[in-house]
């Protein structure tokens, strides 16, 4: 038998199904592991003591009708959690412990999933490679001193480590997908509406999804199972039947159009990129789909969109952390004093600058030629993508411009680091699934990732997409555990 | 309008101003819980106890609208004629305030629930017509208490979320009598449909009030100033009083008016500046993204039409028709809903034309003098009923029935054994009464003498000698005929 750490998810919930390992064994496992990677600094909380026990109660009451019985699971530091400290990454919320539990964790727990821990994260999944945590940089396993990809950059390493046998992030930009680009793991953004947002610290409330992270396709299905679903305290949350992701999930792809959207060939995009994007292709010719070429003319147009809508939410979004009710509160001679200084203190730069962006965006004499434009742009943007999926079915591009690059190589550049979502963004502006899956190594054997857009509510084709697409890459991770002590 | 009998109009130097009022009301929403979460609403209990995780604005915590305060809204929209917007949207009002846990109220921005709608005033002058500019749904904030601690501020989220129905007139008002009845008529509206309860004690009715004046004969609006939150309308109209006081003032004096936030000071009677459009504060509205736009089918708005109540309106129109009342009384009797609901209650079983009378006279005088409504009335409907039968079955006298009225007040007794056990009921028999009669005549033969040689007006003294006699209980129209037939 392999090391329980390297196995699936899948893998460990047929182990323990068929009693082959107990939840006990498998959390332990997972906890020893943690405990050695701390230099990855994926985690901000750990549970690790809790977890133990009630994976050992599990043992006596166990269920094993759950889809996920007794798995130890981490979950990006966004996700309110129930008693335990939940930051989002930032010190304004160093000291809050929820009284509630986020609608998509609850999902995770009923099915018998044990928490481990809340993972590392961008302050209020506000970056692009982890470093902008109140928390410290996240290290990728791939490489020494590499960022994991942000905002879920706690999540994409621990996941790559074997922390975690899958995890759950979100996605605003493309914090799922570029991450697990990065990390050469599967990350999925649902079709907004799909995961309940509620208990979730919001970023931008009309681009913000919940996803799984996982290890391959048929854990993503799995998972995306249990997290989604309709939630009636969510009032952006939609009521549709929902698939069995996991047992529909098929490699049979035949007849199929697939789209790829000429606005995506970037200039000056690695050729590593290009190489496997056309890869790709061929994968897809040669399961019996076929390739039409398609254009998305606004496509220009979605990052400087996307850095006026998110920023203008978040600027709202952020206004109740004021010191006045939870979280950090710096004394000051009187209230405005006391905002000023609290927010100063309790909120990093990268967040300051969003929270400005969009307070300027939406001031008045400003907020036509901005946050209205911008509104107008987004439907463009919406109706280039309705076009396309006239004639396709599922559209194929890159993941992200990049490999994981350095610490500290962007943070001193923020347009640069911008640059990173630039594949990603248009997809939650416009409200659509993606997957992001493995598509193989550039030249410095880092990872790089394909994406499937799919149509809204339509994870089953791009899940089975990117299931068949898996097989014929065949893609393995070259992680050395470095790190371990 | 009868331009002739309307005199509020401000003179200064040989120059004469009119005075342009428009109100913004914030009512309070009557339901059960806020507008976007399910804590409660009522009013007094211990601060902070009506708070949910929304209300206190905690992370990843989501607003979801409550159906009924949209259909209130919607209700509302209707009483005031106004077109009911079938697509409107919830923005976000920026700011901070420490009682505003958000850091942004919910409110309506561009797309408001309810348009453009129209209330009639009754004055003196006639009626006249004011034109509503729009009725929005928003939250409350919370309430920050600053007298409780030298340094410190404490907050009350009880209130932050409560449903408010914010209505704007258009600037239509040209009075602070106008402003009175304008007021009065909303809270009339609102409390027929239940929809508020407007009682500006408990601040469920408050109002901001646009102020500005002109020239008479100026087709052009000066620059208006806004008073801020007047607790009650007598406040309302010497706030009134007093800006267009001071805005004519500076007018003369060759200045300009300052667009700008002034606030009553109650315990002087004057506004003070609170802050200029300069500092006034940039929202920074946008659609909350939390929220989709709100979607009304029109069937939901043609039920909720169907089944309003009669509003004060048509109420007065049907007790003028049917009930034969003139318009005045019809208009006291409708004007708030609770005298109407007693009027309607006292008619059941009792004649029209004399519950009016003793409502808005008897009645009234008693409820002025005490200084109570209508439904704190020490005489209760039922009981005024009993009375007002007794009368016209002739059972006891108008006289006597004062009399009663008076000891009903004491405590809400049933007039009948009020005039049982004081043995005040009229006596009819005609035997009786001619008996009294002839001893009153024979009492006063020369006044009878008088009498006969013509001076007809002594008739009146032999009924009040007869009355006298019979310690009033003697049915005053036998003793007429009775009399009349022996001074023949």
């Amino acid at each position: 038998m392999s090391e329980i750490i390297k196995l699936t998810l899948n893998e460990l919930v047929a182990g323990i199904k068929k009693k082959k390992f107990s939840s006990h064994e498998v959390t332990k496992d997972f906890v020893n592991r943690c405990i050695k990677s701390k230099k990855l600094n994926s985690f901000i909380t750990d549970n690790f003591d809790n977890a133990l026990k009630i994976s050992k109660k599990f043992e006596i009451k166990s269920n094993q009708n759950k889809q996920l019985p007794g798995i130890p699971f981490a979950v990006k530091d966004l996700f309110c959690t129930k008693g335990i400290k939940t930051t989002a990454g930032s010190k304004i919320l160093n000291n809050f412990i929820p009284s509630y539990e986020s609608t998509v964790t609850q999902n995770i727990w009923n099915e018998g999933a044990i928490l481990l821990g809340k993972l590392n994260c961008d302050e209020f999944a506000m970056g692009s490679s982890n470093e902008t945590s109140f928390f410290g940089n996240v290290e990728n396993p791939v490489g020494k001193k590499l960022v994991p990809g942000g905002s879920s950059g706690g999540s994409a390493s621990a996941l790559a480590a074997n922390l975690t046998p899958a995890t759950i992030g979100t996605d605003t930009g493309g914090s799922i997908r570029q991450p697990a680009s990065f990390t050469g793991t599967v990350g999925l953004k649902p079709t907004y509406g799909s995961c309940s947002r509620w208990g979730i610290v919001a970023f931008a409330s009309s681009l913000d999804q919940a996803g799984p992270m996982t290890k391959n396709v048929k854990d993503c299905a799995l998972l995306f199972q249990v997290m989604s679903s309709y939630d009636q305290k969510d009032s952006t949350s939609v009521n549709f039947t929902r698939e069995r992701y996991s047992e529909k999930l098929n490699q049979n792809i035949k007849g199929m159009n697939i789209g790829i959207p000429k606005e995506y060939r970037v200039e000056g995009m690695p050729s590593d990129i290009e190489k496997l994007w056309k890869q790709g292709i061929e994968y897809i010719k040669n399961s019996g789909a076929n390739i039409v070429d398609i254009t998305l003319p606004h496509t220009n147009y979605a990052l400087p969109t996307y850095y006026i809508v998110a920023p203008a939410e978040a600027s709202s979004n952020l206004a109740r952390y004021d010191g006045v009710k939870y979280g950090l509160r710096t004394d000051g001679n009187n209230l405005i004093d006391m905002y000023e200084k609290t927010r100063s203190e309790g909120f990093g730069d990268e967040v300051k600058r969003r929270i400005m962006i969009g307070t300027y965006v939406l001031s008045s004499g400003y907020y036509d030629a901005y946050y209205l434009k911008a509104q107008k742009v987004r439907k463009l943007i919406k109706s280039d993508f309705d076009t396309a999926f006239d004639k396709v079915d599922a559209i194929l591009t890159p993941s992200t411009p990049t490999s994981a690059f350095k610490i500290g190589e962007k943070t001193n550049d923020p347009v640069s680091m911008y640059l990173n979502d630039i594949f990603t963004v248009p997809v939650n502006l416009a409200g659509l699934p993606a997957i992001s899956i493995p598509g193989g190594h550039d030249e410095k054997g880092f990872p790089l990732g394909l994406q499937i857009i799919g149509k809204a509510f339509e994870e089953q084709t791009i899940l089975n997409v990117a299931y068949c697409l898996e097989q014929k890459i065949n893609f393995k991770n070259q992680i050395k555990d470095w790190w371990l002590k | 309008m009868n331009k002739e009998k309307f005199d509020y109009y401000i003179k200064k130097n040989s120059n004469i101003y009119e005075v342009i009022i428009g109100l913004e009301v914030h009512a309070q929403v009557l339901s059960k819980s806020k507008l976007f979460s399910g804590s409660p609403t009522v009013f007094g209990a211990k601060p902070n106890i009506n708070v949910s995780l929304v209300d206190a604005a905690f992370p990843g915590m989501l607003p979801v609208i409550n159906k009924f305060c949209v259909e209130q809204a919607v209700k509302t929209g209707l009483g005031l004629n106004a077109k009911i917007n079938l697509f409107s949207v919830f923005d976000r009002k920026n700011y901070f305030y420490a009682d505003l846990p958000q850091g942004y109220q919910i409110s309506q921005y561009k797309n408001p629930i309810v348009g453009e709608g129209v209330v009639v005033l009754d004055m003196p002058y006639g009626t006249k017509k004011i034109g509503i500019e729009r009725l929005h749904l928003e939250q409350d904030a919370g309430k920050s208490i600053h007298d409780l601690d030298p340094n410190c501020t404490y907050v009350d989220l009880n209130r932050s979320g409560v449903a408010l129905m914010e209505i704007v007139s258009k600037p239509d008002l040209r009075s602070p009598e106008e402003v009175n009845a304008y007021i009065k008529k909303i809270r009339s509206i609102m409390r027929y449909l239940g929809t508020c309860d407007g009682n500006m004690q408990e601040g469920s009715l408050r109002a901001d009030v646009n102020v500005s004046v002109r020239l008479v004969g100026d087709n052009n609006f000066g620059t208006r100033c806004e008073i801020k939150n007047v607790n009650s309308i007598k406040f309302m109209q010497i706030a009134i009083e007093h800006e267009a006081n001071r805005q004519v003032d500076e007018i003369e004096n060759g200045k300009k008016i300052d667009q700008e936030t002034r606030l009553f000071d109650s315990k002087k009677n004057i506004t003070r500046s609170m802050r200029t459009k300069e500092d006034a504060h940039d929202y920074r509205y946008f659609p909350d993204p939390d929220l989709l736009p709100l979607r009304l089918e029109q069937s939901l708005i043609d039920n909720l039409k169907k089944d309003l109540p009669e509003l004060p309106d048509e109420k007065k129109e049907r007790f003028i028709k049917e009930h034969n009342l003139s318009a005045y009384e019809a208009n006291i009797l409708v004007s708030e809903k609770e005298i109407s609901d007693y009027y309607e209650e006292v008619i059941k079983n009792s004649d029209k034309k004399l519950a009016t009378n003793w409502i808005t006279g008897d009645l009234f005088a008693v409820l002025n003098k005490k200084n109570i409504s209508i439904s704190e009335s020490p005489v209760g409907a039922k009981n005024l009923s009993s009375l007002i039968n007794m009368i016209s079955s002739g059972k006891i006298s108008g006289r006597i029935a004062k009399e009663v009225f008076e000891i009903m007040q004491e405590k809400n007794q049933n007039p009948k054994q009020i005039v049982e056990s004081k043995g005040l009921i009229q006596q009819s028999d005609p035997k009786k009464l001619e008996k009294i009669i002839l001893e009153v005549l024979s009492n006063n033969k020369d006044k009878v003498e008088q009498y006969k040689s013509g001076k007809v007006k002594l008739f009146g003294f032999f009924v009040g000698q007869v009355m006298k006699v019979s310690d009033g209980k003697a049915n005053p129209q036998l003793v007429n005929e009775i009399l009349k037939n022996k001074l023949k």
